[in-house]
C-alpha cells in the first residue's frame, strides 16, 4: 500500500461555519481556540482538566456506518487538531424553534436551574446531548449524564428538575441538529478526503494519520511521537504540566482502531474504542465491566477516553486493566506490519514503564469472557462514588470444582502497587482450598506480601490494605452459596 | 427580557414584586452563555496578561529571584517582585501589615505568590514563570496542630466567651466526659476562579474589573498598593461565577497585581490563575481542633461545657479573628448551656491563610456543639434527638447565649417538631435499628440536626449599606447598590423590592453592575446580609423618590397626599389614574429630582469583644434537617438515601431563590462534612488542588429522596425588609444531619454503645476506620 495524500491544514465545522486552519500548534486546545480566537465565550474554563464540565461542547463525527453522532466532550483538553473532520457545536449554536431559547435552556430558566451561571453552559450542553438520545430520561439517567458537570451553587436539584422537563418544551426531532443532520453529514463527508494531515510549526509537528496502516507508517518515521487518542490524560500534560508533546500523532478518529468483535469466548476491542462505546459491548457480554465504566470519569471523559489509552498510559490506577488482567486479557502491539501479543499483566513492567518499544502502538486488547461456570466481580472504591479516580480497585475471577474447592482464582488490584498487579500470594493460599470464609480469612495476611500500597491524598496505605482484604471478603459473600450478603464484619 | 414592552395599566398586581417566584435576572443569559464574566469582557487594545509564580517551599528566606531567562522570552514584558510595588506591599484586610501582595524576604507557605510575569499572552506569561529561578533558604515549618506546640504563635487575639461558673458546673455535674474533634477545612470551588482586569486611566486612575464580593475593599487595597487615594480607583463587578466567601478578601491579591502591572506598563493587564494555582494560593475554610469537657446528668441535661476551638489560620490573620469569633458564637448552636466557657486559639501555621467561607466559622462552632450532644446521647443511651430537644433554648432563664444575648425569636422547637412528624423520623429510626440488629454489610443511620444561625456582621460597623436609584423620564428605573451578585439572587431580590416600592413591573427596573463609583464605602456581600442591608437601602432610595412624586402629584392635582396611591404601573390621584411614566414626566417638567440615594444601618446591635458581651446579632435564622444514609461496612462507602429539610426564611422575598439557597447550601455543607478533604503532605504541600483530587458533591451524590420546605408560617419579628430573613449561610449547616446519620450507622456495629467520634470530613476512609475501631471495641467488650 502506498502512503496517502498529505494535507497541510485541518478542517472542521464550527456551529454553522467551515473552519480551515493551517496554523495549529501541537498543544492547542479547542477551548482556547473558541474563547480567544473565535470570541465564543459561552464555553467556560473551570478546571482545564476535564473534571468540571464548564467547557462542555458537542462534537459530531461520521461513524464507520456513515451515521453522524454527537457526543459531549471537554473542550479544555480536546486538542484542536483532533477535530479534523468533526462538527463542533457550542452553546452559541442552540436556538429554539422561534429563535428564542432552546427547550433545554427554557427548562433551566423556568426551573431556576442556574445561580451563578458559570457552569450553566456546560450543563446545557450535557443535557442537550442527553436529550437528543434520551428525551424521556429519568433522574438516574440524568445524573449519569451529568457526572462530568460540577455545580457549586444549586445542589443540582433544580437542574435535575429542569432535565426531567425538557421534553415539555420541545422534541429532539424538531431540533436543528436533527433537521440539519443530512446537510452536516454531507459537509463532513466532503471534508473526509482520506488524506494524512501533517502540520509543522515552530512548536513541532502534528500528524493525523489517514488510517491504521498509515499510523504504523507514521510511527516508523516518528517513533518517539506522543500518541494521543482520547486525550483525557495527555491533555493534562499540556494544560497542567505545560509539557511539550510534539511530535504528536492523533489517532482518536481512526475507525480501524474502533472495531469490536467476539471470537467465541474472546472479546477483541480496538485500542481506540471509547469507554462509551465499550459500555454497550460490556453490557451485552460482561455487565460487571459496564457497571465499572459507569464510574469512570464523567460522560465527557467516557466519550473521549479509550480502552487502549487506559492501558497504554500505564497508570497504576487505571480502572480497566485490573479486571482485564483477572480475565486473562492479552494486548496486541503493532510496529509497522509486525504484531506481537502478550498477557496484559506483563505489559506493565513497573511504575511508568511498559513493554512498548519506540514506534510500537497498542492496537487491540483481547479479553476472554468469564466462563459460564466462573464468578467474576469488580469493585471500585473511591472517595466520591462517581467521577473520581480510584483509591482501590479489585477484580476477582473464581472457578470452583465439583467439591466447592478453588480450581482457579485470579485477583488483580489497582491502587495497591506501582502497576495494576495480580495478588499472586493470596491466590496461592486460596488455590485448591474449600471456598469458605475460613479460607478467605487465612489468605488475608498474604495481601501484605503482594502489596505495599502508598499513602496519598486519595487514601492511606492502611485503608487501602484493609479495603483490599475486605473486597476479598465481599467477593466471598457475594459468591458463597449460603449466607451470601449476611453478616460480614 | 429583550425589547421593552409597554406596561400593563390594568394589572391587578405587578410582575416580579416582593414574594413572587421571580427567576434570576440573568437566567436567560446564563443558559445562552451570554452572561459576561470578567474573562469574557472584550480585552482592551494591547491588553497584557500576568501570571503568578508561587513559592515551592513551605517556609523559607528568599535569597534571590533570577528573572534573566524569563525576560529573554519573546513576549515577556516584565517580571514583578515585591520591589516593584509602588505603594505599600500589603493587602491585610484588617490593617495588620501581615499579608504581602508578593512575598518579601520570606515565604510562609507552599504556594505563596512570590513574583508575577507580565507578557503579551497568558500562555507566554504562564510558561515564563517556570523560567524564573527563586533561591530559598528553607526554614522549619509549622504545618500541623502538633507542630504548633504548647505555646503557639497566634495570628490575632483570641476570644473568650463565658457565662456562669463552668468549672464549678463541671465538678458538680453527676457525669462528665471530654474529648476532641478534628474538623476539616473546605475549598470554595467557585466555578469561576479568581480574575482581575486592570485598565489604567489618566491622572493615575485605575479601573479594575474584579471578581470580588467586596469591591470597596479591593478599591482600598489597590489604592494602598499603588500609593494613590481611594478616589483614583474604581472597582466594577457585574457578577461572579460563585463566591461563597472565597472572594471576600482573596480577590485583593489578583486585583492588586493586575493594577501594579498596569501601572508599571501603562497597559491594561488581566490576571487569571489556573485552577490548581487558585486552589493552592488562596485561602479556604478554617479547619479546627475542638476540645470539649461537658458535664451532664443521666437524663441528658447538659449542665456545663468548656470548649477550646483551635484553628490553623495560616500565615496571616486575614479574617481569622472574626471567623474564630463566630465559631465561638455558634458553640451553642440551638442549645442553652447553663454554664459555658469557650476560647479560640487562632494559630499561626505555614499554610495558606484561611479565610471566609459560607458560615464564617459558625459551622465549625456548631459541629463542636453537635459532637457534645452526640457524646451525651451515647453516654446516656438516649436518642440524640431527645438530648437535643432537652437542651434547646427555652423561656426566660434558659434563653441567654454564651455572649449574653437573649434569644428572643426562638422557633427551633416548632421546626424540629414539624420536621420530626413530616419526615416520619421516629418510625424510620425504629425500623433502621431493627434492620441493623439483623447484622449485614450495609448499615443504615438517621439523624435530625437543628440550625440556629446569628445574622449580622459581628463587627457592628459593617452593618450598613447604600443604594442609588434613578427614575428616567420614560418611567424606567436604574438600580444600583453596594451588594454584589455571585449567583445568590441578590440583584433580583433588590429589584423586586424597588419594583414593589414604585408598583412597576420588574422589567422596568434595570439592574446595574456594582461599582465603587456609584455607591461608596460598602461592606462585603457576606454574612448573609446582602438582601437585609441592600434591600433596605434600595427601598429607602425608592421611597424618597416616591414621596417626592406623591408630594408633586398632591400639589399639581390639588388632592391630599393620602389620595395619591401607587397602583400596578399607574398612580391613582384623587379620582383619576395615570400611568406611572406619565406622572414621572410631569414631575420632571416640574423640576422634581428623580434620583436618590438610600442608606441603611441595622438597628439594635452592639458588641463588646473585650467583655464578651453584647447583642451582636439582629436576629437568628432557624432550620433543621433529617437525613438517612446507608453505609457499606466493608469499604466505608455510603449513600444518602433521604433528606427532609424545614427551613425558615421569614416572609420570603422570593421563594424560588430561597429554595435554591437551601438546596445548594445543604449540598455544600454535606460536601464539607463528607467527601471534601484537603490533604497536605509531609512537607506542608496541599495536594488536593483541583477537582481531580478535591471532590465536591455531584448530582448523583444528592439524597435519593429530597423533601425541602420553607416554613410558610414564619416571619421575622424584627423590622427587616418585608419581614424576610437572611438565607445565604444558614442552610449550609443543614448538612450536619448527613454527618450524624453516618455516625449513627457506624455506631450500629457496636450496638450503639460507643460514640463513634467521627472526625470531619467523614470520607469513606474515616467511616471505615471508625467502623474498625468500634468493631474492635465491641469484640473486646464481649471478650
Amino acid at each position: 500500500m502506498s502512503a496517502p495524500a498529505i494535507r497541510k491544514d485541518i478542517r472542521f465545522l464550527l456551529n454553522g461555519d467551515t473552519v480551515t486552519l493551517h496554523d495549529v500548534r501541537p498543544g492547542d486546545m479547542l477551548l482556547d481556540f473558541l474563547r480567544i480566537r473565535r470570541g465564543l465565550t459561552g464555553t467556560k474554563e473551570g478546571c482545564a482538566e476535564g473534571d468540571c464540565g464548564a467547557c462542555t461542547v458537542l462534537v459530531g463525527r461520521l461513524g464507520r456506518d456513515g451515521n453522524l453522532a454527537y457526543e459531549s466532550v471537554n473542550a479544555c483538553i480536546r486538542f484542536l487538531a483532533s477535530l479534523d473532520g468533526c462538527h463542533v457545536v457550542t452553546v452559541e449554536h442552540l436556538k429554539g424553534a422561534d429563535g428564542g431559547l432552546h427547550p433545554v435552556q427554557q427548562a433551566l430558566v423556568d426551573h431556576h436551574g442556574s445561580q451563578c451561571g458559570f457552569c450553566t453552559p456546560g450543563f446545557v450542553m450535557s443535557l442537550y446531548g442527553l436529550w437528543m438520545s434520551r428525551p424521556d430520561a429519568d433522574d438516574r439517567v440524568i445524573e449519569k449524564a451529568l457526572q462530568g458537570n460540577l455545580c457549586r451553587c444549586t445542589g443540582y436539584e433544580s437542574i435535575i428538575r429542569a432535565g426531567r422537563a425538557i421534553s415539555d418544551y420541545g422534541l429532539p426531532q424538531d431540533d436543528p441538529l436533527a433537521s440539519e443532520r443530512e446537510t452536516v453529514a454531507h459537509a463532513l463527508r466532503s471534508l473526509a478526503d482520506g488524506a494524512r494531515v501533517e502540520i509543522d510549526s515552530a512548536d513541532g509537528r502534528i500528524v493525523i494519520p489517514a488510517d491504521v496502516d498509515d499510523l504504523a507508517r507514521v510511527l516508523e518515521a516518528e517513533p518517539d511521537a506522543t500518541i494521543v487518542s482520547g486525550a483525557t490524560d495527555v491533555g493534562l500534560w499540556v494544560t497542567k504540566f505545560m509539557r511539550d508533546v510534539a511530535p504528536v500523532v492523533f489517532i482518536g478518529h481512526i475507525e480501524g482502531l474502533k472495531g469490536v468483535h467476539t471470537h467465541g469466548n474472546l472479546l477483541v476491542m480496538g485500542a481506540g474504542v471509547s469507554y462509551s462505546q465499550a459500555h454497550g459491548v460490556f453490557a451485552e457480554h460482561v455487565p460487571q465491566l459496564a457497571a465499572l465504566v459507569d464510574r469512570i470519569g464523567g460522560e465527557q471523559v467516557r466519550n473521549m477516553g479509550t480502552i487502549g489509552g487506559n492501558i497504554a498510559n500505564g497508570s497504576p490506577i487505571g480502572d480497566t486493566p485490573p479486571p482485564m488482567i483477572a480475565l486473562g486479557a492479552t494486548v496486541t502491539l503493532r510496529k509497522r506490519h509486525n504484531r506481537r501479543s502478550l498477557p496484559l499483566e506483563d505489559f506493565f513492567i513497573d511504575y511508568g514503564r511498559q513493554d512498548r518499544a519506540p514506534g510500537e502502538f497498542v492496537e487491540s486488547v483481547s479479553v476472554p469472557l468469564p466462563p459460564r461456570d466462573a464468578q467474576f466481580a469488580v469493585y471500585k472504591v473511591s472517595k466520591r462514588r462517581d467521577e473520581d479516580i480510584t483509591a482501590v480497585l479489585g477484580a476477582f475471577l473464581l472457578r470452583l470444582d465439583g467439591d466447592g474447592r478453588v480450581q482457579q482464582i485470579h485477583i488483580a488490584f489497582g491502587g495497591m502497587a506501582g502497576v495494576p498487579k495480580r495478588a499472586r500470594a493470596v491466590e496461592a493460599v486460596l488455590a485448591g482450598q474449600p471456598w469458605t470464609m475460613a479460607t478467605v480469612e487465612a489468605a488475608l495476611d498474604s495481601f501484605e506480601i503482594d502489596y505495599q500500597p502508598l499513602t496519598d491524598m486519595r487514601a492511606s496505605a492502611a485503608y487501602r490494605m484493609l479495603v483490599a482484604k475486605n473486597l476479598l471478603k465481599r467477593f466471598f459473600l457475594e459468591t458463597a452459596q449460603a449466607g451470601g450478603g449476611s453478616k460480614a464484619a | 427580557m429583550g425589547k421593552h414592552e409597554p406596561a400593563d395599566l390594568t394589572a391587578s398586581a405587578i410582575k416580579g414584586g416582593v414574594a413572587s417566584r421571580q427567576r434570576h435576572d440573568s437566567a436567560h443569559k446564563h443558559v445562552t452563555g451570554t452572561a459576561v464574566y470578567i474573562d469574557d469582557i472584550v480585552e482592551p487594545k494591547g491588553c497584557l496578561h500576568a501570571y503568578l509564580g508561587l513559592s515551592t517551599v513551605t517556609h523559607g528566606r528568599l535569597r534571590g529571584i533570577d528573572t534573566g531567562l524569563a525576560m529573554k522570552i519573546p513576549g515577556v514584558v516584565a517580571v514583578l517582585t515585591a520591589d516593584d510595588v509602588p505603594g505599600v506591599n500589603d493587602i491585610s484586610p484588617t490593617g495588620r501589615d501581615d499579608e504581602p501582595v508578593l512575598a518579601d524576604r520570606v515565604v510562609q507557605f507552599f504556594g505563596q505568590p512570590v513574583f508575577a510575569v507580565v507578557a503579551e499572552t497568558r500562555d507566554i506569561a504562564r510558561r515564563a514563570c517556570r523560567q524564573v529561578k527563586v533561591h530559598y533558604e528553607e526554614l522549619p515549618a509549622i504545618v500541623t496542630y502538633e507542630d504548633a506546640g504548647d505555646t503557639p504563635k497566634l495570628v490575632c487575639d483570641p476570644l473568650t466567651l463565658q457565662r456562669g461558673d463552668v468549672g464549678r458546673a463541671l465538678e458538680a455535674a453527676p457525669r462528665r466526659l471530654s474529648g476532641d474533634m478534628r474538623i476539616g477545612g473546605q475549598d470554595h470551588f467557585y466555578l469561576e476562579g479568581h480574575i482581575a482586569l486592570a485598565i489604567p486611566g489618566e491622572d493615575g486612575d485605575m479601573l479594575v474589573h474584579s471578581s470580588t464580593q467586596h469591591p470597596s475593599e479591593v478599591q482600598h487595597m489597590v489604592a494602598h498598593v499603588l500609593g494613590e487615594a481611594n478616589h483614583s480607583v474604581t472597582v466594577d463587578v457585574r457578577r461572579m461565577g460563585g463566591g461563597f466567601g472565597g472572594k471576600e478578601t482573596q480577590s485583593n491579591q489578583f486585583a492588586a497585581i493586575a493594577a501594579v502591572a498596569a501601572r508599571l506598563t501603562g497597559r491594561a493587564v488581566k490576571i487569571r490563575p489556573d485552577r490548581d494555582d487558585d486552589m493552592t494560593a488562596t485561602g479556604k475554610r478554617h479547619d479546627f481542633l475542638v476540645g470539649y469537657d461537658v458535664g451532664f446528668d443521666d437524663e441528658g441535661n447538659i449542665l456545663g461545657v468548656d470548649f477550646t476551638y483551635a484553628s490553623r489560620c495560616g500565615f496571616s490573620a486575614d479574617l481569622s479573628g472574626p471567623v474564630t469569633d463566630r465559631a465561638l458564637f455558634h458553640c451553642d448552636n440551638a442549645y442553652y448551656w447553663p454554664a459555658v466557657k469557650a476560647v479560640s486559639v487562632p494559630l499561626y501555621t505555614n499554610t495558606v491563610s484561611a479565610t471566609a467561607f459560607r458560615g464564617f466559622g459558625g459551622p465549625q462552632g456548631m459541629v463542636g456543639a453537635e459532637r457534645v450532644i452526640e457524646e451525651v446521647a451515647f453516654a446516656t443511651g438516649l436518642d440524640p434527638l431527645e438530648v437535643r430537644r432537652k437542651n434547646f433554648y427555652g423561656d426566660a432563664g434558659r434563653d441567654v447565649t454564651p455572649y449574653h444575648q437573649t434569644v428572643e425569636d426562638n422557633v427551633i422547637a416548632r421546626i424540629v417538631d414539624e420536621l420530626e412528624a413530616s419526615s416520619g423520623y421516629q418510625a424510620r429510626r425504629a425500623a433502621i435499628r431493627a434492620d441493623n440488629a439483623q447484622g449485614g454489610v450495609i448499615r443504615r443511620g438517621i439523624a435530625l440536626t437543628p440550625v440556629k444561625f446569628g445574622i449580622s456582621f459581628t463587627a457592628t460597623h459593617f452593618n450598613q449599606a447604600g443604594a442609588l436609584v434613578h427614575v428616567y423620564t420614560d418611567g424606567s428605573v436604574h438600580l444600583n447598590h453596594g451588594g454584589t451578585e455571585m449567583g445568590q439572587g441578590l440583584y433580583v431580590k433588590v429589584a423586586q423590592i424597588v419594583a414593589e416600592e414604585f408598583q412597576i413591573d420588574i422589567d422596568q427596573v434595570k439592574i446595574t453592575a456594582t461599582t465603587t463609583g456609584k455607591v461608596p464605602n460598602t461592606s462585603a456581600t457576606a454574612a448573609s446580609s446582602g438582601s437585609d442591608l441592600n434591600g433596605m437601602a434600595a427601598q429607602a432610595a425608592a421611597r424618597t423618590i416616591r414621596e417626592r412624586l406623591t408630594d408633586f402629584a398632591s400639589g399639581f392635582y390639588e388632592v391630599p397626599a393620602d389620595q395619591v396611591t401607587f397602583l400596578p404601573n399607574r398612580v391613582r390621584i384623587g379620582n383619576q389614574e395615570i400611568p406611572f411614566a406619565e406622572l414621572v414626566k410631569q414631575a420632571y417638567v416640574a423640576r422634581v429630582q428623580l434620583s436618590a440615594t438610600g442608606f441603611y444601618k441595622t438597628p439594635n446591635i452592639h458588641w463588646d469583644r473585650d467583655t464578651g458581651k453584647g447583642r451582636p446579632f439582629y436576629y437568628f435564622a432557624y432550620g433543621a434537617s433529617v437525613s438517612e444514609v446507608s453505609v457499606d461496612t466493608l469499604t466505608g462507602e455510603y449513600r444518602v438515601e433521604r433528606t427532609d429539610i424545614l427551613h425558615e426564611t421569614g416572609r420570603s422575598l422570593n421563594p424560588a431563590i430561597d429554595l435554591g439557597q437551601i438546596e445548594g447550601g445543604f449540598i455544600q455543607g454535606m460536601g464539607w462534612l463528607t467527601t471534601e478533604e484537603l490533604w497536605w503532605d509531609g512537607k506542608g504541600r496541599l495536594r488536593t488542588h483541583a477537582p481531580s483530587t478535591y471532590k465536591i458533591p455531584l448530582a448523583s451524590d444528592r439524597p435519593r429522596v429530597s423533601n425541602v420546605a420553607l416554613a410558610d408560617w414564619a416571619e421575622n419579628r424584627e423590622d427587616t425588609i418585608h419581614k424576610s430573613k437572611a438565607v445565604g449561610e444558614p442552610p449550609f449547616m443543614l448538612g450536619m444531619s448527613v454527618f450524624h446519620a453516618l455516625s449513627d450507622a457506624v455506631a450500629s456495629v457496636a450496638d450503639y454503645r460507643v460514640c463513634p467520634r467521627l472526625d470531619a470530613p467523614a470520607t469513606p476512609e474515616r467511616v471505615l476506620m471508625a467502623i474498625e475501631r468500634l468493631s474492635r471495641r465491641a469484640r473486646t467488650d464481649e471478650a
